[in-house]
């Protein structure tokens, strides 16, 4: 009997407890089960979306790094190629201006090689000049003075008059 | 595989049912027959109650007489199954009790409320109703006269529906007003402090809660789980709390409501409902018509398959009740003990206490698992049950 008492369900029971659980079960489906999902649900996406907020604001930060580094490299290998750049240019520079400085110094020198020459002939010209007036100079003195007397002047004549006739024959 | 599996699962629980329902229906018979024989075995409504099929088949005097020397022992059974059972009015301790509103209704009377204190313990009369065994029955002897020696009213007592509020029904009240305070404070909080760290109460409540979306509903029932999640949390809640609070050994606690087949049949018949009502075509198919089993094998399996569709909520009815029992028994059986023992002598008692009382703390403590896990056990199963309903078909 004692058992039999507690496998048959009273209906009392039965009906209180139909009425109040599935109350129970509709005001907190309504008013807790539905905010506490809800209020569950929206902080779990939260926190998912602050992960991956952080994550991609790191990617960001890492790839910002990269991209710094990259243009400082850039940098310095245009650093690099405006300096070679410049070294070239002033290498270049010296060595045209040298260049030029000797191939100035030589047209410099050619032309008063030139001049040294041009100035020598002519005074060789001059030289040669003054010699045969001064030759000339001089047979005159010396003629003057041997064709001072007649007999002098004769023989002179005849001399000359033989040696023309011994090469007429 | 998994067709074999459920049929020897289902087998099992035929067996187990077998065994129960005989002893039901072995106990009905003898009570059926005392009622007749036996108006004038009383006693207090919540204390020792003679062997009525004894009585049955004893005169009134002799029945009074074996009564009385019962009472002058301890008698364990009685104090156990009054413990775990329902009364009118809630005892709290000696002869101290709440009285507890009366609600009855028939066609004859019609509704007739009034406090179970008006029964004296079940030896007067009031409103042409007295208390037989625990049980309202209903009388034609005028009010406050003695229960014990009032005539029943058969026919009436069967036709009268008696919606008291019982001990059970009144600590079912005070389990759902927790209930209902304490979610109700929660969810204020989820909605005041929106994506917020959670704090107090909601530390406590929070990993239980996502205990049973992620680990019971969303792994049973898949991603359909949401429409079921408000039944599961709150069945998984009641049966929790109530299990709880059945531990707990005084007032408002100490009822066993969750161990009382009442209960359960209506959380196992709401888990069938929804199953039911949600079941999908390929649920039926595969209850019906169970795909790739050749005609002879389903004369067999589609019975077995549609008794298991009734089986299950059984089944769940069963496991809660008799676990929840079960261990109330165990626990105040270790009590009683000392009780027993010390009837022989003061000394034994003492003795058998020290035993006693650290099995009723063992006990305690493994019901407070108990109470987790049959919790635990009635809603996942409730998940699988309703995910087998929803589950969608498998592409092969």
């Amino acid at each position: 009997m004692l058992l039999a008492s507690l496998v048959e369900p009273s209906i009392g029971l039965i009906f209180w407890m139909t009425l109040t659980f599935l109350t129970v079960l509709f005001i907190l489906a309504k008013f807790a089960w539905k905010p506490i999902l809800n209020g569950l649900k929206e902080r779990e996406a939260s926190i998912a979306d602050a992960l991956n907020e952080a994550k991609r604001a790191r990617e960001e930060m890492a790839a910002l790094g990269a991209k710094n580094e990259e243009l400082m490299r850039a940098a310095r290998e245009e650093r690099e190629v405006l300096l070679k750049e410049a070294r070239d240019i002033r290498d270049k520079e010296i060595a045209e201006a040298k260049g030029k400085a000797k191939a100035e110094a030589e047209a410099l020198l050619s032309r008063a090689r030139a001049d040294i020459q041009n100035e020598k002939k002519a005074a060789i010209v001059e030289m040669k000049n003054q010699l045969a007036e001064l030759s000339i100079q001089v047979a005159e003195v010396i003629l003057k003075e041997k064709l001072a007397d007649r007999a002098a002047q004769q023989s002179l004549v005849d001399k000359v008059m033989t040696e023309a006739e011994l090469r007429k024959s | 595989m998994k067709a074999l599996l459920r049929l020897s699962f289902l087998l099992m629980a035929a067996l187990l049912m077998g065994p129960l329902s005989a002893q039901h229906e072995g106990h009905e018979h003898p009570e059926a027959g005392t009622v007749q024989a036996d108006q004038a075995v009383h006693d207090h409504a919540d204390h020792a109650h003679a062997d009525s099929a004894m009585a049955a088949t004893t005169t009134v005097h002799e029945a009074e007489a074996a009564h009385h020397e019962e009472k002058k022992g301890f008698d364990a059974g009685t104090l156990i199954m009054s413990h775990i059972g329902d009364e009118h009015g809630w005892h709290l301790w000696g002869h101290t009790s709440l009285p507890l509103p009366i609600i009855l209704y028939n066609s004859e009377r019609g509704l007739s409320v009034f406090s179970s204190s008006r029964f004296d313990h079940g030896h007067k009369t009031y409103g042409g109703y007295l208390l037989h065994d625990g049980h309202i029955a209903a009388t034609d002897s005028p009010d406050g006269s003695d229960a014990h020696h009032a005539t029943i009213n058969e026919e009436l007592t069967k036709a009268t529906w008696d919606i008291s509020i019982t001990k059970n029904v009144m600590s079912l009240f005070v389990s759902v007003t927790l209930l209902l305070i304490i979610f109700l404070s929660v969810a204020k909080a989820y909605t005041r402090r929106a994506g917020q760290a959670p704090t107090g109460l909601q530390n406590l409540i929070e990993p239980i809660i996502l205990f049973v979306r992620d680990d019971v509903a969303k792994s049973a029932i898949g991603h359909k789980y949401e429409r079921f999640l408000p039944y599961l949390l709150t069945a998984f809640f009641f049966i929790f709390l109530n299990n709880l609070l059945g531990l707990v050994p005084f007032f408002p606690g100490g009822a066993n409501l969750t161990g009382n087949i009442a209960v359960t049949i209506v959380l196992a018949l709401i888990t069938f409902i929804i199953v039911t009502v949600n079941g999908n075509k390929h649920y039926w198919h595969h209850i019906l018509a169970m795909p790739g089993v050749p005609g002879w094998v389903l004369a067999i399996l589609t019975p077995v398959e549609i008794l298991g569709m009734f089986l299950k909520p059984f089944v769940l009815m069963i496991r809660l009740f008799a676990n929840i029992t079960a261990g109330h028994i165990i626990a105040l059986s270790f009590f009683s003990l000392i009780f027993v023992f010390g009837e022989t002598s003061a000394g034994a008692g003492y003795g058998v206490a020290i035993g006693s009382w650290a099995f009723t703390v063992f006990m305690m403590c493994l019901e407070l698992l108990v109470a987790f896990i049959q919790a635990y056990v009635f809603t996942f199963l409730s998940a699988m049950y309703i995910g087998a309903a929803v589950e969608e078909p498998h592409h092969h």
